[in-house]
């Protein structure tokens, strides 16, 4: 039968089918996650770590990672928490019994892995912060601008970089990230 | 680019992260229903739009979120101190900033012939 429309049935990345990079840079669609953005007050945040398996960071520009999820520290009381693997956060969270306001970012977001010798040339081709290893070490990060659009940016090693971005500007990003990476080859 | 001082994430950032958000240390009147309406206004509507020193609201909107005081200097764009809400107006230290303003071009370019 003749292909009318959306594929209702299987879920549709939003990069998919997506190619750049170029000989010193890497781009690529991460796949699927689960995502919360968590509010906190000081006083339970260790409730809350306890549950979610990964403490929060309470240090300005820092993140952790435990048991396949990551936790980054956006605002002195906000997180992102990023579960790669085993999910069910929105549950953890309720289980600590802690107060706090979570919701579910999941589908809002989605990430794109960028790698290589020139990854933090590329991303500097739209991002005004210092990405030096000095500066921004592994395990750094920290909401930015990218071009015109917000960004969350986690470095994950000394050449590696997720950049977490609105899943509807994440074509913006992605082009634009793909001409960082033709010019940090030059 | 313009380096602000964010007092939240600890470090300078880009200007590129940050919103200007009005006037600071506006006390928003305990007995608003009360006062009259040239009051409100003036609790309001009006501003001092100052020359030179200014206290001001900031927001780090695309980094921690968060509003903060900054004292900065109108006339050469210069902060000179940026400290958390909800702190009192916190006066400049004496090394460095000048309570004077740097003259403008357009305000002297009348005596320059």
């Amino acid at each position: 039968m003749a292909d009318y429309g959306a594929d209702l049935v299987n879920r549709t990345s939003p990069l998919s089918g997506f190619h750049g990079g170029s000989s010193t840079v890497r781009l690529e669609a991460a796949p699927p996650a689960e995502r919360i953005s968590l509010r906190a007050r000081a006083e339970d945040v260790a409730a809350l770590s306890s549950a979610l398996g990964v403490d929060l960071p309470v240090r300005p520009k820092t993140s952790a990672s435990a048991n396949a999820r990551s936790a980054l520290w956006l605002g002195p009381d906000e997180w992102l928490v990023i579960a790669e693997e085993n999910g069910g956060l929105m549950q953890a969270a309720k289980n600590s019994g802690a107060l706090h306001s979570a919701t579910d970012v999941s589908h809002r977001n989605t990430a794109i892995l960028v790698s290589g010798p020139g990854a933090a040339a590329a991303i500097n081709a739209g991002c005004p912060q210092d990405l030096s290893l000095k500066v921004f070490p592994v395990g750094a990060c920290s909401r930015t601008v990218f071009g015109k659009v917000e960004i969350v940016l986690l470095r994950t090693g000394d050449e590696a970089f997720r950049m977490e971005v609105w899943r509807s500007f994440s074509d913006y990003a992605f082009g634009l990230l793909a001409e960082g990476a033709q010019d940090a080859a030059v | 680019m313009l380096l602000i001082h964010c007092p939240y994430c600890e470090e300078d950032r880009s200007e590129l992260e940050f919103r200007w958000a009005g006037e600071a240390h506006i006390a928003r009147p305990e007995n608003i229903s009360a006062i009259s309406d040239e009051e409100f206004a003036e609790y309001f509507f009006l501003r001092n739009n100052e020359k030179g020193l200014t206290y001001e609201r900031w927001r780090h909107i695309h980094g921690c979120g968060r509003f903060f005081n900054a004292a900065r200097d109108t006339v050469s764009d210069r902060f000179l101190m940026t400290y958390k809400a909800g702190m009192p107006k916190q006066m400049l230290p004496e090394t460095g900033a000048s309570e004077e303003t740097v003259e403008t071009y357009e305000a002297t370019e009348g005596d320059a012939r």
